[in-house]
């Protein structure tokens, strides 16, 4: 039986899942229900000078389908609005039931002195760790914290100095998306000392309009703001940063996985690229604590059958696989293929193809599965991509007698390059 | 402790004639239905099905891809999960409760959904369940359908010890014997009965009739408590029903799913009878070819008991309905000819070969009196919400204190009896 032990910059918790600082990590009572659901560890919705939010803070990109599924989550909700001690006093309420969880305190206030004082309060109440918040893209940022810390390395690297001179347990940075280039945030989180990062925190988003009222949404009054973008569509953004940061070799700090996590399967995908946790936020929103069920039977299971014991095993396994573009072998070749017996003559394959490809896929006269011209495939994976039967369409690859040679290669040693194809 | 024995059934079976009526579900398809499930909090579908199931989360685990965990989801509230997905009416419980409905949009295939989970589960033979660490307490249970199986699993994974008494050669009641054959056929719920004990400890005595082969009395003395599971008796007769071609419909039905029914010269089978039973035998028998087939029976199309969805499905095979009319008598000189029978518009001949009395079966709790044991008028032991009999130690579910219902229902029974039982004992 694999051990789901995680331990992130040497915050310990039975599993890697973590509730991230949001609506979900608001309360003591909501933390208690989601550890007595299976969650590991939870940060603590942002500490700070509690604030006042509007009303209507959220807006959705829906997907097809009945209802539409939300893929994409926008907010505009702040800190916690809720006292100091209220919220120390629950933190020590929710430690004392749950010892072994992780209770992380995120944190967001403006002077060294409030720093201070804060990060002495999280100690006394039993958090196990700190976060620090540089990363929220709305509101805080315009009174200078949050993001505004995350998008200037100096700032970032003074405050979590301050923050590792006045705390005895790990302190997390976390890191705003919101930047071009993630790695010299991650470098200056680590010039000031932290014990990790943790990524990523919402992307600065405009979700949608009222198209009647030309209003932005979520409307307040006649009016809106830019909110930060979260849930499934922010996921492949979130791994590229952690993949970054996790190959980068200047940084080798513990990260904590956030953005777009709702199964046991994004779970994997965030571990193996580097991640050594995972927190979540936006698929609680809008499933419940519940989710985590599938997460912990999915995790265990997929563990059990590639060989992993411990969660550590598995931090990092796809790194090596994350290359430059000048790495990657010209000479590989593939092609489509479509299976007969499963093809259901949608044609999808086809127009796609067609209009957004390299015009090789070519409709069956007799109505039948359509026809793939092998010579001009490209092997791009659009067919694949569109055709709506799992397995139907593969991408076979070809063996064309050319050894492998990179565009590195190529320009450095003349390696021979296969002739192109689609090329017409 | 005995292992359990592999139980086989006849290579020869009518029932093979029938093809699966819902086929299973590939991974594609299973994904795409799941993925429209709208993973609802304490929703109608769990309500409506009497072993309260998760389905929410065990469909969203097949979206996942996490199949194990998805037949984990349903097996741990119900054992049989695999017989009832593909036995249970589901458009009477859950699906007929999924809240699609109430938007116009088309339900959830719940059915088909737990069918692909628990199919992979029990063909891979993953196991999820433990006995638990003996308790030194015996239990006793008299048949071994859905029941007494139910109840034994629960009972094996408390520690507790269990012998099932069953009268037949192969376990699993009316689930191997009495499920119409498009729904699910008899090896692959013994399949499934196989897979169940696997935990371990149950001892299923067959050829073993309680009342018959061992006393009533003995079973208290051998176990700590006894649990009764012994379903329904033989088909209700009617006067002058023997003949030959007259056959009782849970008898009939036993003969095609165990063995052969030889339909040779039947052009036209009447059934009598207008509950569930009557409504498998007329998809049965049109199924296997019987040209004419007609239903007899003494109420409206209203009144049935027999599920709307399965009338639909008989009229579809051409079935016929006769409706207000009772059976007046049987004609025939050694072999029967045509039912006689008595309606609005005074008596008629029903020209038939084959009739299948489908008017209820014989109740048995009458059995239990000595013990003390309350049953009412009909026969049927009455126990109250945990299963307990009026006798101490005592318990029972399934079709014995229910009249009669699903195999859902008897899973239920059973293992609401086993926990109750499990308090009883004190351990």
């Amino acid at each position: 039986m694999p051990n789901l032990f995680s331990n992130c910059g040497g915050i310990t918790s039975p599993n890697p899942f973590w509730l991230a600082s949001a609506p979900p990590a608001n309360s003591g009572l909501q933390v208690m229900r989601a550890f007595e659901a299976g969650w590991g560890g939870a940060v603590w919705k942002t500490l700070g000078t509690p604030i006042q939010n509007v009303s209507s803070r959220f807006g959705a990109l829906r997907g097809p389908g009945a209802g539409g599924e939300p893929v994409g989550f926008n907010n505009i909700e702040l800190i916690t609005d809720r006292s100091l001690d209220i919220n120390f006093r629950e933190i020590y309420e929710v430690k004392k039931r749950f010892p072994k969880h992780a209770v992380v305190a995120s944190l967001m206030v403006e002077t060294k002195e409030e720093w201070k004082e804060i990060i002495a309060r999280s100690i006394d109440a039993g958090a196990d760790g700190l976060e620090l918040n540089f990363g929220c893209p709305h509101g805080m940022c315009e009174r200078g914290m949050g993001s505004a810390v995350g998008q200037e390395p100096r700032i970032n690297e003074r405050i979590t100095s301050w923050a590792k001179e006045y705390s005895t347990i790990p302190v997390l940075v976390k890191l705003t998306p919101n930047v071009s280039n993630i790695i010299p945030h991650g470098l200056a989180a680590k010039a000031g000392g932290a014990d990790g990062v943790s990524l990523i925190n919402t992307i600065k988003s405009v979700i949608g309009l009222d198209i009647d009222r030309f209003v932005m949404e979520p409307r307040v009054a006649g009016l809106s703001t830019n909110g930060g973008y979260c849930g499934a569509a922010v996921k492949p953004i979130a791994m590229f940063m952690v993949g970054e940061l996790a190959r980068s070799r200047e940084f080798g700090l513990p990260i904590s996985g956030i953005g777009g996590i709702g199964n046991w399967r994004d779970a994997v995908e965030f571990l193996l690229m580097g991640a050594s946790n995972v927190q979540v936020c936006t698929a609680v929103m809008l499933h419940g604590y519940r989710i985590v069920e599938d997460m912990i039977e999915g995790l265990t299971d997929y563990m059990s059958s590639h060989g992993f014991e411990t969660v550590d095993q598995m931090v990092g396994k796809a790194i090596p696989s994350f290359s430059e573009w000048g790495e990657l072998d010209l000479n590989y070749e593939t092609v489509a293929k479509i299976d007969p017996d499963l093809c259901i003559k949608c044609n999808r394959c086809v127009v796609a193809c067609h209009d957004g490809a390299h015009q090789c896929i070519h409709i069956n006269p007799d109505g039948g599965v359509p026809t793939i011209d092998l010579s001009e495939c490209v092997g791009c994976n659009l067919c694949q991509i569109v055709c709506p039967v799992p397995g139907c369409i593969t991408m076979t690859e070809v063996d064309n007698g050319f050894e492998p040679a990179t565009w590195n290669l190529h320009v450095t040693e003349g390696a021979p390059l296969r002739p192109k194809k689609g090329v017409h | 402790m005995r292992s359990s024995p592999e139980w086989t059934l006849a290579s020869q079976r009518s029932e093979l004639a029938f093809p699966d009526g819902k086929p299973a579900y590939n991974q594609a398809q299973a994904v795409a239905e799941a993925s429209r499930c709208l993973y609802c909090h304490n929703p109608p579908c769990v309500q409506a099905c009497p072993t309260h199931i998760d389905i929410p989360s065990f469909i969203r685990k097949i979206a996942t891809g996490n199949v194990k965990g998805s037949a984990r989801t349903i097996f741990d509230a119900n054992i049989l999960g695999y017989s009832c997905a593909r036995a249970c009416p589901v458009e009477e419980l859950c699906v007929g409760d999924c809240v699609y409905n109430d938007a116009g949009i088309p339900p959830i295939q719940i059915g088909r959904l737990q069918r692909y989970s628990t199919e992979i589960a029990v063909r891979e033979g993953w196991s999820y369940f433990t006995a638990g660490a003996p308790t030194g307490k015996s239990v006793g249970l008299v048949g071994a359908g859905p029941a007494s199986l139910a109840c034994a699993h629960e009972l094996r994974r408390l520690g507790h010890a269990c012998t099932l008494y069953e009268k037949s050669q192969v376990p699993g009641g009316l689930d191997v014997t009495g499920i119409a054959p498009y729904k699910l056929r008899g090896e692959e719920a013994l399949q499934e009965i196989h897979w169940v004990c696997r935990i371990g400890g149950i001892d299923v005595q067959s050829g073993v009739e309680v009342g018959k082969d061992i006393a009533w009395e003995e079973l208290e003395r051998r176990h700590d408590a006894v649990f009764v599971g012994m379903g329904l008796g033989p088909d209700r007769r009617l006067p002058g029903a023997d003949l030959d071609g007259v056959d009782g419909a849970v008898a009939w039905i036993e003969k095609m799913k165990l063995g052969t029914v030889s339909l040779e010269g039947v052009r036209s089978a009447v059934v009598l009878g207008g509950g569930n039973t009557a409504m498998d035998c007329l998809r049965e028998l049109a199924g296997l070819g019987v040209p004419e087939v007609t239903m007899v029976y003494r109420g409206t199309p209203e009144g049935m008991s027999g599920y709307k969805h399965e009338w639909e499905a008989a009229k579809k095979l051409g079935v016929r309905g006769i409706f207000g009319a009772t059976p007046a008598g049987f004609v025939g000189e050694g072999q029967v000819s045509a039912v006689r029978i008595k309606g609005a518009e005074g008596e008629q001949e029903v020209p038939a070969q084959l009739v299948l009395l489908a008017i209820g079966q014989a109740r048995l709790g009458e059995q239990l009196r000595p013990l003390g044991i309350h049953a009412d008028a009909s026969g049927r032991l009455i126990a109250d919400a945990q299963g307990a009999l009026s006798r101490p130690r005592w318990y029972a579910g399934g079709d014995c204190t229910n009249g009669g219902k699903e195999v859902v229902n008897a899973v239920a029974e059973g293992k609401a009896a086993a926990l109750s039982i499990h308090r009883a004992m004190g351990v």
